[in-house]
């Protein structure tokens, strides 16, 4: 236990999201300064998704469905002390409940499939939650291992219905008539338009008193409950929280992408996703959009050099493996904090930051 | 305020309450939309092509070494000065496998790298998520490494071409050698459950149905198949028909040598790759004794093939062997790779056809013109009606040399219930061809 | 119908291997309060080193006891160079290490030998309803695990190791080297991991082909409770025997949902798995 208060001590030093701090700015309130934030990002996705090509744009929208899905992970994992390695079943969920919907209820508006898939991971992240609520570290590890590696099995079972090991492909439509963008663009920002919702909505949750309770439960399970927290439930809202934003990712992901299948929901994503909660440092949301945007950079950078170089055939095709291996290696061991940790350093960073966490 | 901002941001997403999202946007897209961007990916010294392989993760093992084999032609190709001045840059992306890897980096190649063309992306439940963009981008889409049936649809995907003999027709074939050649016989049959074994029985049924006793579905996730091979015994099979990948063939033949089961294989041509079947069987004998060589673990067993086999000496083989030493001589030469060398000739043949002034009509154009013909046995479908691969196959057994020896020379049927007539005997030379010099 | 025997047969075999791997996790978890993901991959480089060798002599021992002394020194350099830096660094850093460790090997393991799979060799002859080789595996399981068990609660070297591992500042106070005992803890466990390893290869060998093995095995150790080798082999054996008769009457493609339910139902009654006493977190 001793190493656990020392991290959690060299988290709150290195600052992590903290809470009950006044807000240096009374004056805004924390709903409107997340908006703020949230429109502005917003702003410079439409700024960047116009200048860059087609494809680009869509690795700017898998940025953002990433971020969500590592942000709802952050929430559980980083705030809440719950080590997930099966976040990428809330994918699947959400994935499959908009590829559904998109082929068997074509009618409904896409913000409708999206809501209804976040509901249903909501369930699941619940049911998940009830049977999770009493675990802890490697057994906590263990069964969200088992429910990444199981739950896409169910595809298998019922063929007809769920496409068996092909899955389902689609095309959503989700462009007004008249407007007359590219494709990839308009996906990037209606994938950055929910995920920037989203991140509003989390933003005020983790500022807010469940934040606060959840931080509790990270840090001492025993203390939080004489506290009067209800520890159990406040896991489960964990659970529930980061679904939902899992089963949002999910869901943006088979819009962007058309396509639902088990082979897209393996333990890698799973464990990927945490990976990129670490990378970008745990603990913070900011934290998440580090991870997602060193994950979508770094595989890029990772194949572009496996064909820039000219290695043998086998060498290159296992290159980005092992970068990405050695990349998980170097952070943990060199910048434990991540990415975010690194950039609180840098004092002019410092002071931005205290704005958006106060 | 603040209303009006939450408003504001929302907004983007309501504006797409205007249509639903699963109706086919009227304004564009869709079937009907042809070839667009002619001239993408070539300049008068070159075209860049690309394909998804997966080449890490699961089903690396057995995929991974066809886009060697198709490199090596293409180097072989441009070494010998490209086809009509034109060198070929092939662009191999990995997707492991994975559908969502698929959809992004097809997208790069066609959006960023801008290919002429995607030339042989590997698998059904990978290569199907693609198929809509491709068609909506106007991508000629060919010679699709998988032999499900969905890459055989002229009019919805007028982009798409198969290559391989789909799994419907080579069954069929199967089916009707088994009724006739093993008549009265139990059969029992292990199949992938997907496409490959879906497809599959509807062409074995139309022969052998009421001789089936049991069906047993393997998932090429869990490699025990201890169960299924328990089952075909316990219900007497004495004929296996095997819809299985090389992998899953070796796993069966080894599991029924563990249970002293020796029934007749019969087995389809992805999983009937002599070579690599008996590479994968070559480490048995020394601790477990001469009966479980491959030599006397494989002979007897009949397969299906559509290109001529590695080890006979037609002329395409000693080509390929050519290329093989003089480009990739570390990769075992088998079967698969074979198949990813037939299937870059057959497209560097339809460049050659679409001619100097190349654009992607002309290709498809080419494609469709009938006068593809190469190393496989049977002759291609393709006609403005058809965008299936090869009709066809051959049946060969293993002789004790570990060569297959035929035994039913090449027939072609269709993926309906027609007949399965003999194929046309003749067959043209790489001389004929003349792809080079 | 598949034949109930056979199918028990197979599951053993099979649950050996489970329990094996699990038991490997294990050894570090009772060491070090780490669940060990590059586990998989260090036994697949041992794996392949011992194709290596078994290709290069025509025989199986020495790639065996090649695997078993690469196990050791990969599982002691691991604990050095990789874990002893992040010892204090709570839960999380230990598992994203491991797990970048995984992906190093592995994919140094595709560059050397390939994504294509390779054929391997069992020890003994491989047919008949309980073979020599399910025979060897099976024995050499039980027999390993006796062997730690005894190490574990019989020996000096034992009782040092779980001083260090459960109360190290008592331990270094009364002379006992806790690094060392650390060190020996990964060493041992990585020489139990490329065990199960060379066990698990056969037939085929692949980049990713312990993965699936790994999954069971964690499986089987949460089971049986991580700090219990005795549950862990227990876990194993059962699990294989359970996924067995799954795959053989209700449908290969559930096996993996059915060892999620398993452990659902077990962890619901029990959540430091059957044989695991939990440490009292509630007042």
């Amino acid at each position: 236990m001793v190493s656990q208060e020392e991290i959690q001590a060299a988290e709150s030093r290195a600052g992590g999201i903290r809470s009950g701090r006044a807000p240096r700015r009374a004056a805004l309130p924390p709903l409107v300064r997340h908006l703020l934030w949230a429109l502005l990002a917003f702003a410079v996705v439409v700024a960047v998704s116009s200048v860059v090509d087609p494809f680009t744009n869509v690795r700017v929208a898998t940025v953002g469905y990433l971020l969500l899905a590592a942000a709802g992970l952050t929430v559980l994992t980083g705030l809440t002390g719950q080590v997930s390695l099966g976040h990428g079943a809330f994918l699947f969920v959400g994935a499959y409940t908009v590829a559904l919907l998109v082929t068997h209820v074509p009618s409904l508006p896409f913000w409708a499939d999206l809501l209804i898939a976040a509901a249903v991971s909501g369930v699941a992240g619940v049911l998940t939650g009830a049977a999770a609520a009493r675990l802890h570290g490697p057994y906590l590890a263990g069964a969200t291992l088992a429910l990444a590696v199981g739950l896409p099995a169910i595809t298998q079972r019922f063929p007809d219905f769920l496409g068996g090991s092909n899955g389902l492909g689609f095309t959503v439509n989700s462009m007004p008539a008249g407007l007359d963008v590219p494709t990839t663009r308009w996906q990037a920002w209606v994938v950055w338009a929910t995920v920037l919702l989203g991140m509003v909505v989390l933003a005020n949750i983790t500022s807010g008193r469940v934040g606060r309770e959840m931080r509790a439960v990270r840090d001492d399970e025993v203390s939080a409950a004489l506290a009067g927290i209800r520890v159990g439930r406040t896991k489960v809202l964990a659970f529930l929280v980061s679904a939902v934003c899992g089963g949002l990712a999910g869901g943006l992901q088979a819009f962007l992408l058309g396509t639902a299948a088990p082979g897209s929901f393996t333990p890698a994503l799973s464990l990927t996703l945490l990976a990129a909660v670490v990378l970008g440092g745990v603990g913070s949301l900011w934290g998440a959009l580090w991870g997602a945007l060193a994950l979508v950079a770094l595989q890029a950078g990772a194949e572009e050099l496996a064909h820039g170089l000219s290695l043998r055939t086998d060498v290159a095709n296992f290159l980005p493996l092992a970068i990405f291996g050695v990349v998980l290696i170097v952070v943990v061991l060199v910048l434990p904090q991540g990415i975010h940790g690194l950039l609180r350093k840098i004092p002019l960073r410092r002071r931005k930051d205290s704005h958006v966490e106060g | 305020m603040l209303k009006a901002r939450i408003i504001g941001l929302s907004a983007l997403l309501l504006l797409s309450a205007c249509g639903g999202a699963g109706e086919t946007d009227p304004g564009g897209g869709g079937a009907a939309s042809g070839v667009k961007n002619e001239t993408a990916g070539i300049t008068d010294t070159s075209i860049v092509i690309g394909t998804h392989q997966p080449l890490t993760g699961p089903a690396a093992s057995g995929y991974a070494s066809i886009s060697a084999g198709s490199r090596a032609v293409y180097s072989y190709v441009n070494d010998a000065g490209g086809i009509n001045g034109r060198k070929i840059d092939y662009r191999v992306e990995d997707d492991g496998y994975n559908p969502t890897k698929t959809v992004e980096v097809v997208k790069k190649l066609v959006l960023q790298d801008q290919v002429f063309a995607v030339v042989g992306g590997l698998g059904t439940p990978t290569h199907s998520k693609v198929l809509d963009f491709l068609t909506a981008e106007g991508v000629p889409d060919v010679l699709v490494s998988s032999g499900a049936l969905a890459w055989d649809d002229p009019a919805a995907r007028p982009m798409t071409y198969g290559f391989q003999v789909d799994y419907t027709r080579e069954s069929k074939i199967l089916g009707k050698y088994v009724k006739k050649n093993l008549a009265g016989k139990k059969v029992g049959v292990l199949y992938q459950n997907d496409d490959v074994g879906r497809d599959a029985q509807a062409g074995l049924d139309q022969f052998v149905k009421d001789a089936v006793v049991s069906r047993q579905p393997y998932d090429s996730a869990n490699t025990d198949v201890l169960p299924q091979l328990t089952a075909l015994k316990g219900a007497g099979a004495e004929v296996v028909v095997c819809e299985c990948v090389p992998a899953f063939t070796a796993l069966a033949v080894l599991t029924s040598a563990r249970l002293g089961y020796k029934p007749q294989f019969v087995v389809n041509s992805i999983g009937a790759d002599t070579r690599t079947l008996s590479g994968l069987l070559s480490a048995f004998s020394k601790q477990a004794g001469a009966e479980v060589s491959p030599s006397a673990l494989l002979t007897g067993m009949i397969g299906a093939g559509y290109l001529p086999g590695v080890d006979t000496d037609d002329p395409w083989i000693t080509l390929f062997k050519e290329i093989h030493q003089r480009y990739i001589p570390d990769v075992p030469l088998t079967n698969t790779l074979v198949s990813g060398m037939a299937q870059a000739y057959t497209f560097a043949q339809a460049v050659k056809l679409a001619g100097r002034d190349l654009t992607r009509s002309k290709l498809l154009e080419a494609m469709s013109s009938g006068s593809l013909s190469g190393p496989g046995m049977t002759p291609f479908a393709f006609s403005k009606d058809s965008h299936a691969g090869y009709t066809g196959a051959f049946v060969f057994t293993v002789s004790p040399d570990l060569t297959p020896k035929v035994v039913q020379e090449p027939m072609v049927t269709d993926r309906g219930t027609g007949p399965i007539t003999a194929a046309p005997t003749a067959r043209r030379t790489p001389a004929e061809v003349a792809l080079v010099g | 119908m598949p034949d109930f025997l056979t199918l028990t047969l197979g599951g053993l075999t099979n649950g050996a291997i489970y329990a094996a791997l699990g038991l490997a996790l294990v050894i570090i978890y009772r060491a070090t309060r780490v669940v060990n993901f590059a586990q998989p991959a260090l036994a697949l480089l041992c794996a392949y080193l011992a194709y290596s060798v078994n290709r290069a002599t025509g025989g199986y021992w020495l790639g065996l006891l090649v695997a078993l002394v690469a196990g050791g020194v990969l599982g002691a350099l691991t604990e050095r160079v990789l874990m002893r830096p992040l010892r204090r660094s709570g839960e999380l850093a230990p598992v994203i290490a491991t797990l970048g460790l995984l992906m190093l090997l592995q994919a140094v393991s595709g560059m050397i030998w390939s994504a294509e799979p390779k054929s391997f060799p069992y020890a003994f002859d491989f047919r008949g309803a309980f073979s020599p080789a399910a025979v060897f595996v099976v024995v050499v399981v039980l027999v390993t695990a006796g062997a730690v068990l005894a190490l574990f609660g019989a020996t000096t070297l034992g009782l040092r190791m779980r001083a260090a591992a459960f109360k190290p500042e008592v331990a270094s106070l009364v002379g006992v080297k806790v690094g060392l005992m650390l060190t020996i803890g990964w060493t041992l466990a990585a020489v139990v991991g490329a065990l199960a390893g060379v066990l698990a290869a056969p037939p085929f060998l692949s980049p990713t082909v312990l993965d699936a093995v790994f999954v069971y095995a964690l499986t089987a150790a949460v089971l049986g409770g991580l700090e219990n080798p005795v549950g862990t082999i227990i876990g194993g054996f059962g699990l294989g025997v359970v996924l067995s008769y799954v795959s053989g009457y209700v449908g290969p493609e559930l096996v993996t949902l059915a060892s999620l339910a398993i452990l659902v139902l077990v962890l619901t009654f029990r959540p430091h798995g059957l044989f695991g006493r939990g440490v009292a977190r509630r007042v």
